[in-house]
């Protein structure tokens, strides 16, 4: 209940930006097709947790920062890399190992790798990603772990959503 | 103070483009479909993202800047997404990157992965 108001809210929020109208009778058709949408949501059963993760948003706010410094970071050192004339690049294919507890938490770990240049998530086994490196730099700082410690503690709760096994043990929520 | 707005607009403008102009080099230079997708990132990400965002700085706080910053989040969360079906339907047709490095801990293919992405 709680996911369908959110989204609700979401979806009118989105619409009223996007559409920049503010009369009576357009907001109030807007407000009974975010309705119908949110129903047919309902109906197809993708309202949960996963597709609208509002336990995530405090936390999300937090990470996306950080996320967004190693992004230009690792941007720089890719392009270094591309524009040099002898393009000194070791591609390789590693294994990292994802202490997620859910698998929201995979999928946002395994974005976050393919969001930073150098790094590419090619596959996914239980919670083992196998990722393409450019640079034996850009593998290293992944196999540091770092990153997969921030998502963790990101998705760091309590609630009904762990994993069949037992999630990872506490974390900085 | 509006001509430092302008000078931050253009400088992220700017650097987009070079990012833009990089990853496009990128993709044409680097050796195999797997690496290729690293220059591709470089567009996604910082490449597109300094554009838009200097575009957000010309556009002012306005409803249309408030649709740049929905452009960018909508490509922060689909670009990863693209990339990682581009990567799958590769493995699963028989693409295997090109690995410089010994391969110590190489994956054993793409046939024994688990569905469930």
């Amino acid at each position: 209940m709680l996911h369908a108001l959110s989204l609700g809210l979401v979806l009118y929020c989105l619409w009223l930006l996007l559409s920049g109208y503010f009369e009576v009778l357009l907001l109030s058709l807007g407000g009974l097709s975010v309705i119908a949408i949110v129903w047919i949501a309902h109906r197809m059963d993708v309202i949960d947790h996963e597709g609208h993760p509002i336990h995530l948003t405090a936390r999300a706010f937090l990470y996306w920062p950080w996320l967004t410094a190693e992004i230009v970071k690792s941007n720089i050192d890719v392009a270094k890399v591309i524009i040099q004339r002898k393009m000194p690049i070791s591609p390789s294919v590693i294994e990292v190992k994802a202490t997620q507890g859910t698998e929201l938490g995979q999928v946002i770990f395994a974005n976050s790798i393919t969001l930073t240049p150098g790094t590419v998530t090619i596959a996914i086994d239980r919670d083992i990603m196998v990722v393409h490196a450019l640079t034996r730099e850009a593998a290293e700082g992944l196999q540091t772990g770092v990153m997969d410690g921030r998502v963790t503690a990101m998705e760091a709760h309590k609630g009904p959503y762990a994993r069949s096994r037992t999630g990872p043990e506490g974390g900085a929520g | 103070m509006e001509m430092l707005l302008d000078a931050i607009s253009w400088l992220l403008i700017l650097v987009g483009s070079v990012f833009l102009v990089v990853g496009g080099i990128g993709v044409v230079r680097l050796p195999d479909m797997f690496a290729r997708m690293h220059g591709a990132g470089i567009i996604d990400t910082l490449g597109a993202g300094a554009v838009l965002i200097g575009l957000i700085f010309q556009a002012g706080l306005n409803i249309v800047s408030v649709k740049l910053v929905l452009i960018v989040v909508f490509i922060l969360f689909t670009s990863p997404t693209t990339t990682h079906a581009l990567a799958r339907a590769a493995l699963n047709g028989g693409v295997r990157p090109r690995v410089e490095a010994p391969p110590e801990d190489a994956p054993t293919g793409g046939g024994g992965e688990s569905s469930k992405t």
